[in-house]
């Protein structure tokens, strides 16, 4: 689908002088209304991801001092994937963890608004926003006092002996998970609050007139129409919530590291920049894998 | 919809925009091949000084290491001395909070002789010297300051990476060492203890400064930290994984280990001498440790970066804080090792506890533990520091 199909484009029709000058206005008039967004994704997008692509390929034996010579060092690639795999599995594994939990919660919570809140429908909107207005850290570290060893959360655990004893939520593997989950939830639910607020609810009611049971309703009617919102959501989760290293850093311990928290310490402590560069690359492409993947069998090429 | 002129399609633009983006930026840059070197000499580098014009001065330094008024928090006591008496506007700003995170920060415009907006930066001895190694940092003139001159410590004098005293300064010094809760856990004393005593395990941290948490490590297989080989540096490592890899070690951590031991999270921790005393104050559970096996000491220091453009003034910054009295009333407030002679007896009068705290005046039992770091070349550093980091898990 086009966008930009319905901008009238003169339709070839060459009539008087002032309307070809017209219609030459109007064929350039697209490019123009882009210019602005395409000379950002240029400079800001295009420009350092060349870049980091030829750092990826630097002379891993230069240093910081006498600079780094490009030399097209491939191995740089194998070298960093054979020290950092199980970070890099780990990533995709919480992630992936992370998005099953916030499609439990996020579809109900989406659906709930869109088309049950009534006046409160706003509100809960807010309510979904509101701690975005705080910034990213903050409320990583606002779990850690929630994940507490000595806090209400993890004592009511162990009342209930869903945790031993000496067990604990924070500096483990589900720490970190919650983490994500909470932190990218309401890049979920947005998107598909949206398409589920267009839902047209007579559609559920013709399900149900022919005798289509609520839950095969959902599976023909509602989920199918929810799905560009799910897609949208679900990359939108997915994506920064495997590159992310905040809540591994703060939440986990080394043994819950991802592949962000390599790729930072290969940039900003250990000055490894071909390593991070080709570390960040590997992890893109891999992430870029899964996307089309993902978007050929949900079979919405629309979305691309 | 079909015309004369082919309708612009998302997908179309997106690859048009990439590709030929991708094109131009890759003729640009790959042009360029590699990075240029990020060494600076004094020939090439040039700074130039406008404080006989302007009466300002910026200044970085790390969170909590400045002395506030008990009333107000916004009021910083010596700093605002300073300014009464020179009438050098001082903007100071809390943007340390890690070195290596602060190198980052800075180093694309001092690697190309640019400046920063900084006149003073406070950095660890590591740090310091690596910048001081890279030439990123301005000579300071001796004759501008004569306190620093005349009260020294003199185990702060000569070091290694500035043997002639006019690239660094110290700000503070302190101790790294052990630290434990004791409302969460009984009294510790040795490194191994806290690397491999059960009722500690998941609630140990260490620091992620290498320097400090491997000096400690070495110290406590008996090996010097100021002069060791690479197979002892691996052993101490070996030691190390092996409590990372049973989870005895939680996290390692900056700064931020210091409310993670006040509230018990964790019991016991490599930690840095100020921290434990500050926390000591609220909480007298909370201990810090001088190992027997030896403790670690470092400065933070005041450098001059290049294309700072208040050199003069920035001189008479730290000329002020080597003044006894004035040091003392930092050290009062910060609590660190405080690096300027004359400044205990000046203590005596603003508080006798603390002039005879042995972490703050530390005496001839505390020193002759002490050891600093082994000076690294480039190589020696990414090599420890890779290894050290797989360790730690990144």
């Amino acid at each position: 689908m086009s966008i930009l199909a319905h901008v009238p484009a003169g339709s070839g029709q060459p009539a008087s002088p002032p309307q070809t000058a017209r219609s030459a206005r109007y064929r350039f008039l697209p490019y123009l209304l882009l210019l602005p967004g395409a000379a950002w994704l240029l400079l800001f997008f295009a420009v350092p991801l060349v870049q980091l692509a030829s750092a990826s390929l630097y002379d891993p034996e230069g240093s910081l001092s006498t600079g780094y010579a490009l030399t097209w060092a491939f191995g740089n690639y194998p070298t960093a994937l054979q020290q950092y795999w199980p970070q890099f599995s780990r990533s995709f594994l919480y992630a992936g963890m992370a998005l099953v939990l916030a499609l439990l919660m996020g579809y109900p919570l989406a659906y709930a608004i869109a088309q049950k809140a009534g006046r409160w429908k706003n509100l809960l909107l807010v309510c979904v926003v509101a701690p975005m207005f705080t910034s990213f850290l903050v409320r990583t570290l606002a779990w850690k006092t929630i994940l507490s060893d000595n806090g209400w959360l993890v004592g009511l655990l162990r009342d209930v002996h869903l945790l031993g004893p000496d067990g604990r939520l924070l500096a483990t593997p589900i720490a970190v998970v919650l983490g994500l989950t909470y932190n990218f939830l309401p890049f979920l639910v947005l998107p598909l609050y949206a398409s589920l607020e267009r839902l047209d609810y007579r559609l559920l009611e013709a399900a149900s007139d022919l005798y289509a049971s609520p839950l095969k309703t959902f599976r023909r009617v509602t989920l199918p129409l929810s799905m560009p919102g799910l897609i949208a959501g679900t990359l939108l989760f997915f994506i920064p919530a495997t590159g992310d290293y905040i809540n591994a850093e703060l939440l986990g311990t080394p043994n819950q590291y991802m592949i962000g928290n390599v790729i930072d310490s290969a940039f900003l402590v250990r000055l490894d920049y071909p390593q991070g560069a080709a570390l960040s690359f590997l992890l893109m492409s891999a992430i870029l894998a899964v996307v089309f993947v993902y978007l050929r069998r949900a079979g919405t090429e629309d979305v691309l | 919809m079909r015309s004369a002129f082919r309708p612009l399609t998302r997908r179309g633009l997106l690859t048009g925009t990439l590709g030929s983006a991708a094109l131009l930026a890759a003729g640009g840059t790959l042009a360029g091949c590699g990075t240029p070197a990020a060494q600076q000499t004094e020939e090439g580098c040039v700074s130039e000084d406008l404080s006989g014009t302007e009466k300002k001065l910026a200044f970085s330094n790390w969170p909590q290491y400045m002395d506030v008024d008990d009333d107000d928090n916004a009021k910083r006591p010596s700093l605002d001395g300073f300014v009464s008496k020179t009438g050098i506007q001082v903007a100071y700003t809390e943007d340390v909070n890690d070195n290596n995170e602060f190198f980052g920060k800075v180093q694309n415009q001092l690697a190309a002789c640019q400046g920063t907006g900084r006149d003073i930066m406070v950095l660890t001895d590591w740090m310091a010297a690596r910048m001081i190694r890279l030439g990123w940092i301005q000579k300071l003139d001796k004759a501008n300051l004569p306190n620093v001159e005349a009260n020294l410590l003199p185990s702060l004098r000569n070091r290694p990476f500035d043997v002639d005293n006019h690239l660094a300064v110290p700000w503070q010094s302190g101790l790294a060492g052990l630290a434990y809760n004791g409302r969460v856990t009984g009294e510790l004393r040795t490194l191994d203890e806290l690397l491999t005593r059960p009722d500690l395990k998941g609630k140990v941290t260490a620091l992620t400064e290498m320097r400090d948490t491997m000096g400690l490590l070495l110290m406590s297989n008996g090996h010097n930290p100021s002069d060791f080989t690479s197979s002892q540096f691996d052993d101490a490592l070996n030691k190390l994984k092996r409590a990372v890899d049973s989870g005895h070690i939680r996290r390692f951590t900056g700064n931020d280990y210091a409310p993670d031991l006040a509230k018990g999270d964790i019991a016991a921790c490599i930690g840095w001498s100020g921290d434990i005393i500050q926390l000591g104050f609220d909480d007298e559970q909370i201990k810090f440790v001088v190992p027997e096996s030896g403790v670690m000491l470092w400065s933070d220091n005041m450098l001059v970066p290049n294309k700072a453009t208040h050199k003069a003034n920035a001189e008479a910054l730290i000329n002020y804080y080597y003044d006894p009295a004035v040091a003392a009333q930092l050290a009062a407030y910060v609590n660190y090792i405080c690096p300027v002679q004359g400044a205990q007896a000046e203590m005596e009068k603003i508080d006798p506890e603390l002039a005879s705290n042995p972490l703050i005046f530390p005496d001839e039992a505390i020193l002759s533990k002490a050891r600093v770091f082994m000076a690294l070349d480039e190589k020696q550093e990414r090599e420890y520091e890779t290894k050290f980091q797989q360790v730690i898990g990144a």
